[in-house]
């Protein structure tokens, strides 16, 4: 019988601990040779001080790159008062030092108690050599990677036997990758004209801007017409890779806007298509919660206010929601142009509300460290704060998906809209169920006012810019549709970020506007109609 | 008596028509006659604002039209308000002349200013005066028609037609901003001189315009007063009670939703071009969507379906709207947000509807 997977997995395991323990690594020396190699340093001349960082090198110590690093800085000193070698953090006149052997720090030190170990840029250039070589065969793929862009960005003939002996061995895809591109661009500079044909085609489609000035510059004086056709060649794929991820990027642009507009309309999904009322308050309602954004954040770090913003801003405008539901919009059922009217009158009123309370002013609200700052998706930079909207956005969504697929609310909520009088017979309390309905669809505006908050100004009148907006999408999408408005939403998103290049931000808006228009006149019940006896009603 | 029988059982409308009468006269005479430390004297402020409250209520006539007789809540009906004042500020722009701060015979200060060499086609036209008004007339006209005909021919009504109502308005919006749309972008168009060569700033050209538009808003209430008395009026209440009934009774429901949509948008943008000349400026911020709705809640405020209540309605609350706003600033926005709230919830038939429902438990 054959062993068991996890058991032969757990084999080759222990095989691999035990050669790595045997492996033969070069012999590290310890603190006091370190410390003896380093004493000549101070009275080197500088072919001397050539030997010595070979010898440091050799010496393979863990503080080797530090005390590099440290001399091509001119930040190596001799300390009299210690009588070694010390590394400085800075170059001001009262500075704080460090053994250079063990690191351990000896406080601080003025500047003329301190001989600092000159360089020269031959020996900058061979240190730098050296601390690219050692990084290249860093245990730490970071360093690796880091080791193998200098060489991108100057690549050096010198090296190459290096950068080929290290490819041999590399099993990260991405430092593979760089070391291809470093030797390629050691080979554009070969005298064969094959060789440098060949590495134009190997460069062709990489972003970098120095990648691209050399094939250019190669594709303009190379005196090899093929060469110069090859990298013509690699050019044009390069542009067609910049133009994909071009458009990559406004679909990403587009995702996060459409996003933002998903989040805004749909709290209105649940109040005007799924109970039918019109409640042009709804961009009020995101106010309050991008001002409970403001409010938390002047009581709590900015790292936590939005943890706790949007449980409370979800309470405040879903209670505030209610109050309106109960106060105005029961006597109004069955009255939408009317009850349109009377919500209008409640967004001036709580317009004016924040106005008086807070200021006529924009509030800032501060971004949380953890959203700002870029990150890569793929080969694509982005922005974290925009991922963190369309995460939010999906987050929402799935959870008033299934607040109303599967909660006793939800249940009733769909029974009321479908057939109120029937839902009431069966004992549902449509009162109560429309106050909470109405309450969770204030409550989501109310959240979305969080993620707004981290986009546009905050101020009184934030809610009436976005509220034409989320009617759209809502009537596009299909009323009472809760995927009808997702999809709205985030294609409008899409087509207004495709239309922005050649038409700027505002015509983009007023040609969605129009299109809009026209949309809803050849489909008025939008994109998804809801069919059965639940249209009719 | 000489009068029709569709006026003559309009008491309401008599009493406003006589009212509107007394300050047609009496308001020249007070302005013009009367010295001006004569505890009677009318001041040219207050003519400009009385002249200013009359095209809004044409505005609200107009609005009543299409919402109480034919249950279209239109939430963009400053826009035509805003396009008639822009082909009379148009006009206006043309007359400056040379007078500009720069001095250029053709080109309006603002293009001057964004280094255009010529005036742009839709500008052509508009120095002279019949064109212009002819303009007020067929822009807004036109545009109610193409937007109106192909709105209700596809059955989209309620509060789906007030939405795009509201979109359409807040695209204008956008679009005038713009400064390449060659109206003068953010700020519009203002510094107006004269108007067919009397000064704008003269006393007797105000008065004049006062009294036009208290002609005009007294020629728009007969002419819908008369259009809702006629078959064509009953036709449109049956399409408000039940479009469906009416259009199985053969009636071509949308033609006539387009038609009457068409001249409220006409008689939107009479009382816009009136208007311009008496406030001086006109920009896109006429076309925010909260004119719009304010407008609806002078009507809502007087009583829709009674054509005279939106008149009382938009004198009314701008009559409160500009003493709050300078005595308490603060408190309007609540007023109006209040109003909105208490006319919807206790005065569904405004004020016109209170005294009716008084008179009749009287009687």
């Amino acid at each position: 019988m054959a062993p068991r997977p996890s058991f032969r997995a757990g084999l080759t395991g222990f095989a691999l601990l035990l050669l790595a323990c045997f492996a033969p690594l070069p012999a590290q020396a310890g603190d006091e040779e370190l410390r003896a190699t380093l004493a000549p340093l101070r009275a080197a001349d500088f072919n001397t001080k050539a030997e010595l960082v070979e010898a440091l090198i050799a010496a393979n110590h863990p503080r080797t790159v530090a005390i590099l690093t440290a001399f091509t800085t001119n930040r190596l000193h001799y300390a009299a008062a210690f009588d070694r070698m010390v590394i400085s953090a800075d170059s001001a006149a009262e500075m704080t030092v460090e053994d250079a052997v063990t690191g351990e720090a000896l406080g601080p030190v003025g500047r003329r108690d301190l001989d600092r170990i000159t360089t020269n840029n031959r020996l900058r250039r061979l240190i730098g050599d050296r601390l690219a070589q050692l990084g290249l065969a860093s245990a730490d793929p970071q360093q690796r990677l880091a080791a193998v862009e200098t060489f991108v960005r100057n690549p050096d003939p010198a090296s190459a036997a290096l950068l080929q002996e290290r490819q041999t061995l590399e099993t990260d895809p991405q430092i593979a990758a760089q070391l291809e591109a470093a030797l390629a661009l050691i080979d554009l500079t070969s005298a064969d004209p094959a060789v440098r044909a060949q590495a134009a085609e190997v460069l062709g489609g990489r972003i970098p801007a120095e990648i691209r000035g050399r094939l250019m510059r190669v594709a303009a004086d190379d005196p090899d017409a093929t060469v110069r056709l090859a990298a013509q060649e690699a050019l044009a794929k390069t542009e067609l890779r910049l133009r994909l991820l071009g458009w990559a990027e406004t679909l990403f642009f587009g995702l996060s806007l459409g996003s933002v507009l998903v989040l805004a309309a749909i709290g209105l999904t649940v109040t005007f298509g799924v109970m039918g009322v019109i409640n042009m308050a709804h961009g009020e309602l995101m106010m309050l919660g991008a001002y409970t954004t403001w409010v938390v954040q002047q009581w709590l770090p900015v790292n936590w206010s939005l943890p706790v913003a949007v449980p409370l801003a979800f309470l405040v405008a879903g209670l505030v929601g209610i109050a309106i539901e109960r106060g105005v919009i029961r006597f109004l059922y069955g009255r939408p142009l009317e009850t349109l009217l009377a919500t209008f009158g409640i967004s001036l009123i709580l317009q004016q509300a924040v106005r008086s309370i807070f200021s006529p002013l924009n509030r800032a609200v501060a971004a949380p460290e953890w959203m700002s700052g870029t990150v890569m998706l793929g080969p694509l930079e982005v922005t974290l704060n925009r991922l963190v909207i369309i995460g939010f956005c999906i987050a929402v969504f799935t959870l008033l998906w299934l607040a109303l697929q599967r909660t006793r609310l939800g249940l009733e909520v769909r029974a009321v809209t479908q057939n109120r009088a029937m839902a009431r017979a069966m004992g549902v309390r449509t009162a109560r169920v429309d106050a909470l309905t109405f309450g969770l669809g204030s409550g989501i505006a109310g959240v979305a006012g969080v993620a707004l908050s981290q986009l546009t100004n905050v101020g009184p009148n934030l809610g009436q810019n976005y509220l034409v907006d989320s009617f759209m999408v809502v009537v596009f999408g299909g009323v009472g549709n809760l995927w009808g408005t997702l999809v709205a939403g985030l294609s409008l998103g899409v087509a207004n970020k495709l239309l922005e290049p050649w038409a700027g931000a505002v015509l983009a808006k007023i040609l969605l506007l129009v299109f809009l228009i026209l949309f809803i006149q050849r489909r008025p019940r939008g994109l998804f109609p809801q069919r059965g006896r639940a249209a009719e009603a | 008596m000489l009068l029709p029988r569709w006026l003559l059982s309009d008491r309401a409308g008599l009493v406003m028509l006589a009212v509107l009468v007394i300050l047609g006269v009496g308001v020249p005479i007070l302005n013009l006659w009367v010295p001006p430390d004569h505890p009677l004297h009318v001041t040219s402020y207050t003519v400009a604002l009385l002249g200013k409250y009359l095209c809004y209520a044409l505005l609200a006539v107009s609005i009543d039209l299409v919402w109480g007789y034919m249950g279209i809540l239109s939430l963009g009906h400053a826009a035509f308000f805003a396009l008639g004042g822009y082909c009379c500020g148009m006009y206006l722009m043309r007359q400056i002349g040379t007078r500009g701060v720069y001095g250029h015979p053709d080109l309006p200060d603002f293009m001057v200013f964004l280094n255009w060499e010529a005036l742009p086609w839709y500008w052509f036209g508009f120095d002279q005066f019949w064109f212009a008004a002819l303009m007020v007339l067929a822009v807004p006209g036109l545009l109610a028609f193409v937007f109106g005909w192909f709105a209700f021919r596809s059955r989209v009504s309620g509060v789906y037609l007030s939405i795009i109502t509201q979109a359409l308005t807040y695209a204008l919006m956008l679009a005038f901003f713009r400064n390449e749309m060659g109206f003068g972008g953010n700020n519009g168009l203002t510094d107006f001189k004269d108007v067919l060569g009397f000064s704008l700033q003269s006393d007797s050209t105000r008065v004049v315009l006062f009294v036009l538009s208290a002609l005009a808003l007294a020629g728009g209430y007969l002419a819908c007063r008369w259009l809702v008395s006629t078959r064509m009026g009953r036709v449109l209440v049956a399409i408000r009670d039940s479009e469906d009934r009416a259009r199985f009774l053969g009636y071509r429901v949308e033609r006539v939703k387009a038609l009457v949509f068409t001249f409220s948008a006409m008689l939107a943008g009479v009382a816009g071009a009136l208007y311009v000349p008496q406030v001086g400026i006109i920009n896109p911020g006429e076309f925010a969507p909260l004119n719009s709705i304010e407008a609806v809640i002078w009507v809502a405020v007087g009583g829709r379906g009674t054509l005279v209540g939106p008149v009382v309605g938009a004198v009314l609350v701008n009559y409160s709207k500009t003493w709050l706003t300078t005595a308490l600033p603060e408190v309007w926005l609540f007023a109006l947000g209040g109003l909105f709230v208490a006319v919807t919830l206790l005065l569904p038939y405004g004020l016109i509807g209170l005294l009716r429902r008084r008179r009749e438990s009287a009687s």
